[in-house]
């Protein structure tokens, strides 16, 4: 395919000799070519179209699917049949003793999937599909912020450390040092039960909870957008450009924030959407742990926290959990494919 | 080298040490007063706890009396007119807030270095053991899933990864990168209750949790099919996770030592390709594999807290899970202390490891 086209251009270029070279070879900026080699990778735009599709179900999906609240319960009833079955001998005369239970019920829960729950409801009569939405919002959304916020804070620190050097940048690492040998699961574990206290103590909203314990998670997992962004700028440091820059009498501010970064920014894009799917997995796991938020809220994870207390569920209502961990499941491969078609892209070595 | 290791040695004692303070300050901030529910606890019995017996609680589990006990006893005091007491309780009440908390657990993380120094992790509030005794228990079980996991990881992902880099962007490449992929998305506990649904409750081809099964008592030969029949779908879950990572990095740096000049070399010297790829770009593959390896190796003891939660395994993951959530103070500051420990020393083993493979790296 590509060798017709050059070969295409090669004879058209022979045939008109006339017209000027940029007339027969398409100019394309860094940018162009950067979306033209993603966009050429089969398992980017898959994994496009799973972000941007989850977003659109979590977003605005409620906006079509109105038929039920994030919160709102199912409150049509249910009744339930239980037969007991005994049999009696007397006098060598068997008998068979039929009893059945009639019992109504206000919360229409666990019910099958049907027209009006298209996924069924779960075990306190919440609409299923309906809480994936929601719940898929909160976990976007908190998962989104903190990359966001991890990646400002890296390269912050990390640009600091770079650009100066010498004690900052020693102290930085250290600290990076430290950081980094901290086990993440405990470290949340440990925050989250701390945070119990202060919800009682109403220092702090229940709904708050799982955007500040993804607050500390940043605050200590912003180490490798540093590392990265360190070493970058350490060498871009040295380059000729920087040269000029220091030449030209420009503040160190604007050399950093306009000159070393927006260097760095390639990688730190790559690292951001990879980092987007870890992210989204420590939620969930957190929330599955039942260390996210709580009821009535959801999230993606705390609707599977519900297996591990009721194998009853676990066994027989997949409708309850599956779509939460395929939910799960999507958005964090959605993120890695992108993440891996822009590393890809931005490789110079890759000759594809 | 053995200079570099001790340099190595001592600064990993002080990352340690900026660790274990930070660790400590988040452990006393949980509000989980061990304590406070097991006197509760007693309470609900229809006994009431003596105030003396209550202080000399805190006083074995070495803890500071908490505000409202010291209330208790200051009405206690002014109740029975022992008015000159009084001051003394005063002065001990550490208020809401302010540095005087701070001091007390600064204090309390100084008690505990001291300790363990002493190589004394304290006893378990939990578990009434030793912190070090519990920890070495239940970590033979997380080692044994960990090592047996690891070493399939292994044996799968390298021919794999292998063949992905030596056919890049064939149909096999695809499949095998979309399944890694699919392998590194995929949350643990999410997978995992997958296949013990699907497994054992669905089919029954194996028990759903534990170790053993509890209501036999097998021995020798037996007794070892039922740990694997119990370890089956905790080791596959752990595989299926792990192997991506592997796979990826093999076809990496496979990619990289293929488009080496020595590789150009020897298929120019008329090589067959399987001599090339198996023994002039296979072995040049394995300097980081073996580094990766010994940086593994600590960390197979620290046990999958998540999995062994799912299948209910006793193993050190599943313990600490149980003390993170009861503010088990002492085995939750000993159980991170050790994972801190091990990921140092895999990071250490891992930089060794990568000198003494490839001879062009030099340590200073």
């Amino acid at each position: 395919m590509d060798e017709l086209e050059l070969k295409e251009q090669n004879t058209q270029e022979v045939v008109d000799t006339e017209t000027p070279l940029d007339k027969n070879v398409r100019l394309m900026s860094p940018n162009q070519m950067l979306a033209r080699r993603f966009f050429r990778s089969k398992l980017s735009i898959l994994g496009l179209f799973m972000v941007v599709g989850l977003f659109l179900f979590c977003f605005l999906g409620p906006v079509f699917y109105t038929q039920w609240g994030e919160t709102e319960l199912d409150k049509s009833g249910k009744t339930e049949y239980a037969t007991a079955v005994t049999t009696y001998t007397v006098n060598g005369v068997e008998y068979t003793l039929h009893q059945t239970t009639e019992t109504h019920l206000i919360d229409n829960f666990l019910a099958a999937p049907s027209a009006e729950h298209p996924l069924g409801t779960d075990d306190q009569g919440y609409d299923v599909l309906a809480r994936l939405m929601y719940g898929g919002r909160v976990s976007l959304l908190v998962s989104f912020m903190t990359v966001i916020l991890m990646t400002i804070f890296g390269v912050i620190m990390g640009g600091l450390a770079g650009y100066f050097g010498g004690w900052i940048d020693n102290v930085i690492m250290r600290v990076c040092d430290v950081l980094m040998c901290l086990p993440g699961v405990p470290i949340l574990l440990i925050l989250s039960s701390a945070m119990d206290g202060w919800v009682s103590l109403d220092l702090v909203e229940e709904e708050m909870r799982i955007y500040i314990l993804m607050f500390f998670l940043t605050v200590i997992s912003w180490t490798g957008t540093a590392r990265l962004v360190r070493g970058q700028i350490l060498s871009l440091r040295e380059q000729e450009f920087m040269v000029a820059a220091e030449a030209m009498g420009y503040s160190t501010g604007r050399k950093i924030f306009k000159h070393l970064i927006p260097n760095v920014m390639p990688q730190l894009i790559v690292q951001m959407s990879l980092s987007l799917g870890s992210m989204i997995l420590y939620e969930a796991t957190l929330s599955y742990l039942n260390m996210g938020i709580k009821a009535p809220y959801t999230a993606w994870g705390s609707m599977i926290n519900i297996i591990t207390t009721n194998q009853d569920i676990l066994q027989n209502y997949p409708t309850v959990w599956v779509p939460a961990g395929l939910c799960i499941v999507i958005a964090v491969l959605g993120f890695n494919f992108v993440g891996d078609g822009l590393r890809d892209a931005l490789d110079p070595k890759g000759r594809r | 080298m053995l200079k570099y290791i001790l340099k190595r040695i001592g600064y990993s004692i002080l990352v340690l040490l900026g660790v274990s303070l930070i660790m400590y300050f988040l452990v006393r901030l949980m509000p989980v007063d061990y304590i406070q529910s097991k006197i509760d606890q007693m309470n609900q019995g229809g006994a009431t706890v003596q105030l003396d017996t209550q202080f000399a609680m805190y006083d074995t589990y070495g803890l500071d009396y908490p505000d409202k006990l010291i209330q208790a006893k200051i009405d206690d005091l002014t109740e029975k007119g022992k008015l000159s007491e009084i001051p003394e309780w005063e002065a001990m009440m550490s208020g809401e807030s302010g540095w005087a908390k701070v001091e007390k657990i600064f204090k309390g993380y100084f008690t505990w270095l001291g300790n363990l120094l002493r190589l004394d992790l304290g006893i378990s509030f939990k578990y009434g053991v030793p912190v070090a005794d519990k920890i070495a228990q239940h970590m033979g079980t997380s080692f044994m899933i960990a090592l047996i996991a690891t070493i399939f990881e292994f044996l799968i992902a390298i021919p794999l990864g292998i063949t992905a880099a030596t056919h890049q962007y064939s149909l096999r490449d695809y499949v095998v990168t979309i399944l890694v992929m699919v392998g590194i998305s995929l949350p643990s506990f999410f997978f995992g209750n997958v296949l013990k649904n699907w497994l054992s409750l669905q089919l029954g081809w194996f028990p759903p949790q534990g170790l053993v099964d509890a209501t036999m008592s097998y021995t020798g030969v037996a007794l070892l099919v039922d740990y694997v029949k119990h370890l089956f779908i905790p080791i596959l879950t752990v595989v299926i996770l792990s192997i991506g990572a592997r796979m990826r990095m093999t076809r990496t740096n496979m990619l990289e030592v293929m488009n080496s000049d020595y590789i150009r070399t020897a298929r120019a010297k008329g090589l067959k390709e399987s001599v090339v790829i198996n023994k002039h770009a296979f072995r040049n593959t394995l300097i980081p594999l073996v580094t990766s390896m010994a940086g593994l190796l600590p960390s197979l003891f620290s046990g999958a807290i998540i999995t062994e939660q799912v299948f209910d395994l006793p193993g050190i993951g599943n313990v600490a899970l149980v003390a993170m959530q009861i503010g088990d103070i002492p085995f939750i500051m000993g159980y991170n202390m050790f994972l801190a420990v091990l990921s140092v020393v895999g990071v250490l083993f891992a930089d060794v490891m990568y000198a003494v493979v490839d001879p062009r790296v030099k340590l200073e």
